[in-house]
């Protein structure tokens, strides 16, 4: 949180949403998922490509020191005994550098003069040297000893490995050199001309004139040996037990208490809090909704950004837990009247050298795959996180997935709590049997077993359909998705009003199923939404075919949940809240 | 009104507080880069929020070397309206121009959140026309904002009036709850003796659109121009 937190803040740019998982697994491997979203002008896109031979290229920001050398294949290494000495070689971030590197090259791009521009990631010099002349046809040609540097004797191999942080090469184009590096100068900050593009498509580095490599642009990139492991079906016997035939818990009340003070639900604003949400003036809707949502200025339009994954539901089953996470994720969009347009993701899992993390990488990738093509969401980039392991265990497969939407009326924006007194509540979508891998199972039962959900496709797809136009035409007040800890979680978070208590509401639900299946299944494709007008929803949902039932009215003060004439929950919000905000309090006495 | 946005490295409002002058309240704006130290024709200066050259040293310790300072200080010397918002409030700190130092926030973390500041004086370049007691909403997002001063400044500070805004409830009551970061004497904002320089650690130009959640902040921005009007 700290390092979110140190980097963004300063940065400037705001951390808008996210979501925090625990599980035991992620105890010695904790994940870092980040997604950073950015506007473009479409007609203004610089690529990394080295254009043009006799250009210039130019190393621009941090020196480069011997930090993180051999940081990737260190991030592609399993941690054992021993491994403590290697974490040093993760690089030391220097948020204001960033901040004013990006300022600077904002500013040179602008002259017209620049060519082509990539930063400098894992491997360095070496990747967006021969990366941006593969990309162009080119060759690129530098000669090291004119790389800034911090520290003395760096051999060209440290050099061109090194993975200091905050560094770019741009190409300008020969003969406007001194324009870009005026801008560079004004912000304090030196670029200097290491080398040129060439015709030849190789990578070749000199040191003080002396040839050190001269390598073909495709061998370290398009030609470089591709893995085929070998992968086995993954099968999880915790999948396998019933766990409708668990004991249902004795008061549902109690219950629902438990699952919002679970840390995977409670409430995270001690965590937001500690990240600048509002810098840049377009969050609509902060951390604690859905999806987060910016506005577009100069423009009636906004984005909506969610990130999902469930690193329970993969374990038990990765096709099924991929494919869910996307369509979580577009339907957390999709509940702030968004239209999903987009979709990234990180893929966090155990060494795939083992047949069995290679079987979950497989099958993962195929969920995910086929959930964006259904949804029709393209999967525009990604990140994989491999070798999350210490002492041979892995971590549960982690398939995290970034989805952004558009709004194209940012006034149309809906938000996960109720809004009016007496505004009417529908239940969109069907409840089923789904127990397997959820939040009820591990929290009063203390296992992580079953199936995960079923998901349907179609019926996630005529869902989200819904939900945008029914944003859009002004029919929908609030829209929440019903996942984690089931309808009475869902139900309870639309009562409440983020952090203050807010209005509270009366259900009866369908029944059918038995009480506590019926208020924790975790069944996918469903959303709580509000409406003060019964018709309109009515025709709303007939047209997109998506199940609807009106299960309450917005109000009272307290959660009250019935079935068939039973009481199921029955509790004054403020009780339901308090354990809600809970984590607040635990986290604040552990650090003090 | 012209007013001048000055820009050093590490700003991250710059482009907010130009955006809220300009496109919500129609004023005139332009940005002040820090080598400059020209300010002719500007009407009030901004010192907007970030992390001027990192922070890594005492907040605005270094930016107050900049160029743009001297200029600052001779405009301010002259009467003219200026305005520190949040690392803009510490550099003038840190420049002479107000009083007292800001210490990490009580709970030693960052704190972004919407905090409730109530209005103690309609004297000052940011709150002219402001009722006095009136409540704020505006976001805060800083680290060190805990306002300090030895006790018998702060009573000076006190019985000259120049204490702008304290950290309230929303219905303005002082309340320990409330006082986000620990400040003393629930202190938010302040003024110089002359009253024509202000600084405080929420930021109007995050709440100056009900889209943000917040209108509140906007009435700062339009207390410039009526200073200006009044003086």
């Amino acid at each position: 949180m700290k390092g979110i937190g140190g980097y963004g803040n300063a940065f400037g740019c705001p951390t808008v949403g996210g979501e925090v998982a625990f599980e035991e697994c992620y105890g010695q491997n904790p994940l870092v998922n980040a997604l950073c979203l950015g506007i473009v002008k479409a007609d203004a896109i610089f690529k990394g490509r080295a254009e043009g031979v006799g250009n210039t290229v130019f190393y621009v920001g941090a020196k480069t020191g011997r930090d993180g050398i051999h940081g990737a294949t260190m991030a592609s290494a399993e941690f054992g005994e021993g491994s403590e000495e290697k974490r040093p070689t993760v690089q030391v971030g220097d948020p204001f550098m960033e901040k004013v590197l990006l300022e600077a090259c904002l500013e040179a791009l602008k002259t017209g003069a620049v060519v082509g521009i990539q930063d400098m990631g894992a491997a360095g010099l070496t990747c967006s040297t021969s990366e941006m002349g593969a990309r162009a046809g080119t060759g690129v040609e530098v000669d090291i000893a004119k790389v800034p540097k911090r520290e003395t004797g760096m051999t060209a191999y440290e050099v061109m490995l090194s993975e200091s942080q905050e560094r770019m090469l741009l190409v300008a184009e020969r003969g406007r050199e001194q324009e870009v590096m005026r801008i560079f100068e004004k912000w304090d900050l030196h670029a200097e001309p290491i080398g040129r593009v060439t015709a030849n498509r190789r990578l070749r580095v000199f040191h003080d004139g002396v040839l050190e490599a001269d390598v073909p642009n495709e061998a370290l990139t398009d030609a470089a040996p591709v893995y085929d492991r070998p992968w086995t079906e993954p099968v999880n016997p915790a999948a396998a037990e019933n766990v409708l035939a668990l004991p249902p818990p004795a008061d549902l009340g109690q219950a629902l208490l438990q699952l919002l003070a679970s840390p995977s639900i409670a409430n995270k604003r001690w965590i937001y809090r500690q990240y600048d949400s509002t810098v840049r003036t377009n969050t609509l809707v902060g951390p604690g909704s859905d999806a987060a949502v910016v506005r577009v200025k100069g423009t009636r339009k906004a984005l909506a950004i969610a990130t999902d994954g469930n690193g329970r539901y993969s374990w038990l089953d990765p096709f099924e837990g991929a494919r869910l996470a996307v369509a979580e994720a577009a339907r957390n969009v999709a509940c702030s009247g968004a239209v999903p347009i987009g979709a990234t993701n990180c893929l966090n899992f155990g060494n795939p050298e083992k047949p069995e993390v290679m079987g979950q990488l497989v099958k993962a990738i195929r969920g995910m795959g086929e959930a964006c093509r259904r949804l029709e969401i393209p999967i525009t980039g990604g990140n994989v996180s491999l070798y999350n392991e210490t002492d041979g265990r892995a971590i549960y497969p982690t398939p995290v997935m970034g989805v952004v939407g558009l709004l194209e009326d940012a006034d149309t924006v809906l938000r996960r709590w109720f809004v009016e007194e007496g505004d009417l509540v529908y239940l969109l979508g069907t409840t089923g049997e789904d127990l397997g891998g959820s939040e009820l199972v591990k929290v009063v039962h203390g296992k992580i077993a079953g199936r995960p959900p079923r998901l349907d496709l179609e019926a996630e797809k005529r869902l989200h359909a819904l939900l945008a136009e029914g944003a859009a035409r002004g029919i929908l007040r609030s829209a929440h998705d019903a996942s984690e800890g089931g309808l009475a979680v869902t139900l309870a978070e639309c009562a409440f009003r983020g952090e203050e208590p807010g209005l509270g509401g009366r259900f009866d639900l369908p029944g059918g199923l038995r009480p506590d299946v019926l208020v924790f299944s975790e069944t996918p494709s469903r959303a709580v939404v509000t409406t003060p007008d019964e018709l309109r929803i009515a025709e709303l949902a007939r047209r997109h075919g998506v199940p609807w039932a009106r299960v309450g009215v917005v109000g009272g003060g307290r959660l009250t949940l019935v079935s068939g004439g039973a009481a199921l929950v029955d509790l004054p919000l403020e009780r339901l809240h308090e354990a809600w905000m809970s984590l607040e309090s635990l986290l604040s006495t552990r650090s003090a | 009104m012209k007013v001048g946005v000055v820009v050093f490295p590490g700003s991250n409002c710059d482009h907010d507080t130009y955006h809220a002058l300009k496109h919500v309240c129609g004023q005139e704006a332009r940005f002040v880069w820090h080598k400059d130290s020209d300010l002719s024709g500007l009407d009030a200066v901004v010192l907007p929020g970030g992390f001027a050259y990192g922070d890594y040293l005492r907040t605005g310790a270094i930016a107050r070397f900049s160029p743009v300072m001297r200029a600052v200080t001779e405009f301010a010397g002259q009467g003219g309206p200026v305005l520190g918002i949040c690392n803009g409030f510490q550099i003038l700190q840190e420049a002479g121009l107000l009083a007292g130092a800001m210490l990490r926030n009580r709970t030693v973390k960052f704190l972004s959140q919407p905090v409730h500041v109530r209005v103690e004086r309609d004297d000052t370049a940011a709150t002219a026309g402001l009722p006095v007691g009136s409540v704020l909403t505006m976001p805060i997002a800083h680290g060190e904002g805990n306002f300090y001063l030895p006790d018998d400044e702060v009573d000076r500070l006190e019985q000259e009036g120049r204490v702008v805004f304290r950290y309230t409830t929303r219905d303005g009551r002082l309340a320990d709850e409330a006082n986000p970061n620990g400040s003393l004497r629930a202190i938010a904002g302040i003024c110089n003796r002359e009253r024509n320089v202000v600084g405080l650690m929420p930021h109007p130009e995050r709440a100056s659109e009900a889209a943000l959640g917040s209108a509140d902040g906007r009435r700062i921005f339009e207390a410039l121009v009526t200073s200006l009007v009044r003086a």
